[in-house]
């Protein structure tokens, strides 16, 4: 069974070098610092007790308040997984890292996110839209997109 | 004697080509006949699916998971309700645990028959070793119609459950199939594995190092095809995974002929958990009841199971309405053409388009 290193345990580890980039411990997940991403992933990625080499899938949920951002790691050596997640208090122009140096996995899931949810990654080679095309208007998956106006009443009025 | 210059020139492959599995576009650059820059262009089947699911309820979403990856829809039911399930603490009855492993391996024999048979023809076998492949494939399609009314967007699996118990005849049916499916693997092999065609054009051809296959978070088939011995259903044993003796086959060196074979491969042991699901079948309820708008708890969830093309999992956040706030897929199709790239680099465009054909991709999971 894939461990789940949960959130206390995970900041356990962390505590020593990177203390004030924690800022919540969650029993499933760890809300890191946006700045201290890029070195708390390379520390996540080369220590070997933890060796979380594979970049199994990186997302973006957006809230009312802030974006955020979801990773989720997983160790093939250890068979052991953590939850990451960061904030991005900027609604307007939302920036955040890029994580294609560590892994070549980010490539594509970010040029996802930012072509439906518009969330800009610093340090990215190729930061174009994916799946839409280059003169779409908006980014659908905010929940402020524009939606085409609706035939007959809500579907989920139950 | 006088040098030949070349220059680079562009080649679109696709998005209407027959060897990119539905609307994938490879912009390829060329010097002569090797692949100097490959570019994947994608998006033509989006259909927006992410967004689309924020205004339905979690079972309505059901639906639009055999619409992604359409020829594997058991197993695409399977990741969602699982994730579900997980977030609203649906309980499943026992025998819906082992009809959703009969369907979900029947789907991955399926859909093995479909990748490795579209391999070939893209080597240059047109269509006879697929056609043997279709031929096993549509039995298992009447077994689904047979259970749902539907061959290839089944929408089979519930929340808590599955929609309904097998007919009468489906058990013995099945049980002809898991007796005869062995056969006809050998008479796959016999086709295949020494073939001049498919030494020829898959031995050594599309690369991928296990390194750079973790790097690329590349999973299933082709994950193992490089020898990495990571398959969900053993890591992290979903459903009654736990209870079922299996091996997992693994290639040696990463390329297309070992992507093939560890198809071939699986599709064995898929018959062994058939045997034993089969065996074990117990009698019972095939589903919780729920309410027709689910409303689980506020909080999130991720479920993933192997799929035939690897990890897929759903990531779903639920602010305690009947419809998920967030509905976020983790499509192996997609993520797996990260590493395409590096394949290709430095080979000609008739191993290019092998190459593509060994990952194995379905673009409607790809674009969603």
């Amino acid at each position: 069974m894939t461990r789940l290193i949960d959130g206390p345990e995970l900041a356990a580890r962390l505590r020593e070098s990177f203390a004030e980039a924690i800022l919540e411990v969650q029993p499933g997940w760890l809300v890191i610092a946006r700045e201290a991403l890029l070195p708390v992933m390379t520390h996540l990625k080369g220590d070997p007790e933890l060796a979380l080499d594979m970049l199994v899938a990186e997302t973006a949920v957006d809230y009312e308040a802030h974006f955020e951002m979801v990773y989720q790691l997983a160790s093939l050596r250890h068979n052991h997984g953590v939850v990451v997640k960061t904030r991005i208090e900027n609604k307007v122009d939302p920036e955040t890292d890029s994580l294609v140096g560590l892994w070549q996995a980010a490539d594509f899931q970010e040029r996802e996110i930012w072509d439906l949810m518009g969330i800009r990654f610093r340090g990215h080679p190729n930061m174009k839209r994916i799946l839409t095309w280059e003169e779409f208007p908006g980014h659908p998956l905010r929940k402020d997109f524009l939606w085409v106006e609706r035939q007959g009443p809500p579907l989920l009025e139950m | 004697m006088t040098t030949i210059q070349s220059q680079p020139y562009i080649v679109n492959v696709g998005p209407q080509h027959p060897s990119t599995h539905g609307v994938f576009r490879m912009r390829v650059t060329l010097d002569g006949e090797r692949v100097i820059d490959v570019e994947p262009v994608m998006g033509y089947l989006h259909r927006s699916v992410e967004k689309l699911a924020e205004e339905r309820t979690y079972t309505q979403c059901i639906t639009f998971t055999d619409r992604m990856d359409y020829l594997s829809a058991m197993s695409c039911n399977f990741a969602l309700v699982l994730a579900a399930e997980k977030l609203s603490g649906v309980p499943v009855p026992e025998r819906a645990h082992y009809l959703r492993v009969i369907f979900a391996e029947l789907q991955r024999i399926a859909s093995h028959c479909m990748g490795a048979g579209q391999q070939i023809t893209d080597a240059g076998a047109w269509q006879t070793p697929l056609l043997y492949m279709f031929r096993e494939r549509e039995k298992i399609l009447d077994l689904f119609e047979m259970t749902c009314g539907e061959r290839l967007t089944c929408n089979y699996m519930r929340i808590g459950g599955v929609s309904t118990d097998v007919p009468e005849e489906f058990l013995p049916a099945l049980r002809t199939f898991v007796a005869e499916m062995p056969h006809h693997i050998d008479e796959y092999e016999e086709l295949l594995v020494d073939n001049e065609i498919v030494l020829a054009r898959f031995k050594g051809i599309g690369m991928l190092p296990p390194d750079v296959a973790i790097n690329c978070a590349v999973t299933g088939p082709n994950l193992r095809g490089s020898g990495v011995n990571w398959d969900i259903r053993k890591v992290d044993p979903y459903g009654i995974y736990d209870r079922f003796q299996f091996d997992v086959p693994l290639g040696e060196q990463g390329d297309c002929y070992d992507r093939m074979m560890v198809r071939l491969k699986e599709m064995r042991q898929s018959v062994r958990i058939l045997e034993q699901a089969m065996r074990d079948l117990p009698t019972g309820e095939v589903k919780t009841p729920i309410p027709l708008a689910l409303r689980p708890p506020v909080g999130e969830a991720y479920g993933h199971v192997e799929g035939p093309r690897g990890e897929l999992g759903f990531y779903l956040v639920s602010d305690g309405s009947p419809a998920p706030y967030r509905f976020k897929v983790r499509a192996p199709s997609f993520i797996n053409l990260t590493a395409l790239r590096g394949m290709v680099l430095g080979g000609t465009l008739a191993d290019a388009i092998v190459t593509t054909g060994s990952i194995d991709i379905v673009m409607g999971e790809v674009d969603r």
